[in-house]
């Protein structure tokens, strides 16, 4: 049970932060894409009798580079090349499952998430995966929000904004694969899109907007994973509906004009 | 005269025009020049080319003396203005956040609370940057590009829907930094009076280059304002 707290407060952070990114570089469906992807990888490696998280790690960092390439190469709108990379995952999953003999209960744990389960090699692999990328974030943090936020300026400014975008896709691509194991393959882009969304409404300055959003989604996940284990039921489903009542929240706060600042 | 700026036959072709044609001309330090022309002159073109967002030229373009195909350490003196900076309206950074975003070095942080103050938006200094006006937004992009105390402050089109208060200050702070701060100014403009007024030098461009030179000589020959005026309103009438 602490392990599960344990990792998913940490997966709650890293998937707030790198969505705040990618929500403001209208690239929220990203992490989806990227999760049925990982679907392609997690049967493969269920079929190659390989751990399928490290195969889904494989598949999701080389798809998501893959396809930022063919859609800087081609010049195809962002949500296209998304839906192309999100099908393409499935359509992969699916034969391979096929070619394998069906559905087993490994799939399912995938599909949905199994915290509880969670063991403590996992753990250990998720505390480091979210210590690296927020160091890298905390270090770049200036030419990642400068890039994000208008990219001709920051190539004027002399930032590398190409290697940055390819650098964001990379960390997106880890932080959806390592987040499976909490929400799994199908909630993947509410906790990045969700609690951002909903801090952004306050009106603040960026930082302050990235602690609301890791805020909310410490508690969706914390809340989430407590009220699951006590009545029994699924911790994926609970955090993402307790996200989406906080973002309610949020938009009533707002209309009744408690939040002036728009 | 310290020359800063070389540009040397620049041509810059796109796949159904010619952008720039063979254009030649030299910017000195503390120069204000006025780059006119109408829409589609090339000026958008020209900066996006000095500025290294375009690297498919023909002909050479210098800054201190240095081609800047071998060099981008240029860009470190350089301030740059946007026409209209493109960003999403609920971006959740307020005008400080955009400001230490010019910043180089974060130990350069006191000097925000400077420059807001000397653009006369220091009050707005924990607003986010969409819900200022146009105007007021102008000067935090201004004041993000003064951060690196730039030698060279490069700005296009800059008053576009933007109102006339804020214009006024806005040249006036322009003025400043060319006469007091001695920064080099390129800015593009639509307003010939505004050009008149404010800038020593004018290129005038259509593709090619028309007139470059001292701004008196420029405006002293009825003849060459009279072509430019005709063929901006040709071009006016062409887009309506």
């Amino acid at each position: 049970m602490h392990r599960a707290l344990i990792s998913g407060i940490a997966i709650a952070i890293l998937c707030s932060v790198i969505g705040l990114f990618l929500v403001l570089r209208r690239y929220s469906l990203f992490g989806d894409a990227i999760a049925h992807s990982s679907f392609g990888g997690i049967a493969l490696g269920l079929l190659a009798g390989v751990y399928p998280l490290w195969t889904a790690y494989g598949v999701s960092i080389a798809s998501a580079l893959i396809i930022t390439k063919i859609k800087d190469r081609y010049n195809i709108s962002g949500d296209a090349s998304i839906a192309v990379l999100l099908s393409s995952g499935i359509a992969v999953g699916l034969v391979i499952i096929g070619l394998s003999g069906g559905f087993t209960i490994d799939i399912f744990s995938f599909l949905f998430g199994s915290i509880l389960l969670v063991s403590v090699n996992d753990t250990v692999l998720i505390l480091s995966l979210t210590g690296g990328i927020l160091i890298v974030i905390l270090l770049l943090y200036r030419q990642i929000l400068y890039s994000t936020f208008n990219e001709e300026q920051a190539k004027v400014s002399g930032i590398p904004v190409e290697k940055i975008n390819y650098l964001i896709v990379f960390m997106a691509g880890i932080t959806v694969v390592t987040s499976i194991q909490l929400v799994g393959v199908l909630l993947i882009s509410a906790l990045f899109v969700i609690p951002n969304v909903t801090a952004i409404m306050y009106g603040k300055g960026f930082k302050q907007t990235a602690i609301i959003s890791m805020s909310f989604s410490i508690f969706s996940v914390v809340v989430g994973i407590l009220l699951s284990y006590i009545f029994d039921i699924t911790p994926a489903g609970t955090i993402v509906l307790l996200a989406i009542s906080l973002l309610a929240g949020t938009m009533g706060i707002k209309s009744s004009g408690l939040l002036s600042k728009s | 005269m310290l020359k800063i700026v070389e540009i040397e036959n620049l041509t810059v072709q796109y796949p159904d025009v010619k952008a720039l044609d063979d254009v030649s001309f030299e910017i000195n330090q503390g120069d204000f020049l006025g780059i006119i022309g109408p829409n589609g002159a090339g000026k958008s073109t020209l900066f996006d080319s000095m500025l290294g967002l375009n690297t498919k030229y023909k002909g050479t373009i210098k800054f201190f003396g240095e081609d800047i195909r071998k060099s981008k350490n240029y860009l470190k003196e350089i301030g740059y203005v946007p026409q209209k900076p493109i960003f999403e309206k609920n971006f959740p950074v307020t005008v400080t956040d955009v400001v230490r975003m010019g910043l180089r070095n974060e130990s350069d942080e006191n000097k925000i609370d400077e420059i807001l103050q000397q653009l006369w938006i220091h009050e707005l200094r924990n607003r986010r940057i969409g819900e200022l006006s146009g105007g007021q937004q102008q000067r935090v992009f201004i004041a993000k590009a003064l951060i690196i105390n730039p030698r060279i402050l490069i700005l296009d089109e800059p008053v576009t829907g933007i109102d006339q208060q804020s214009i006024d200050l806005f040249y006036s702070i322009l003025r400043e930094l060319n006469s007091k701060q001695k920064i080099t100014i390129i800015w593009s403009s639509h307003d010939l009076d505004a050009v008149n007024q404010l800038a020593n030098h004018v290129a005038c461009l259509n593709r090619t280059l028309f007139f470059h030179g001292e701004s008196e000589k420029f405006f002293s020959n009825d003849e060459l304002v009279k072509q430019y005026s005709e063929a901006s309103m040709q071009e006016h009438m062409h887009h309506h």
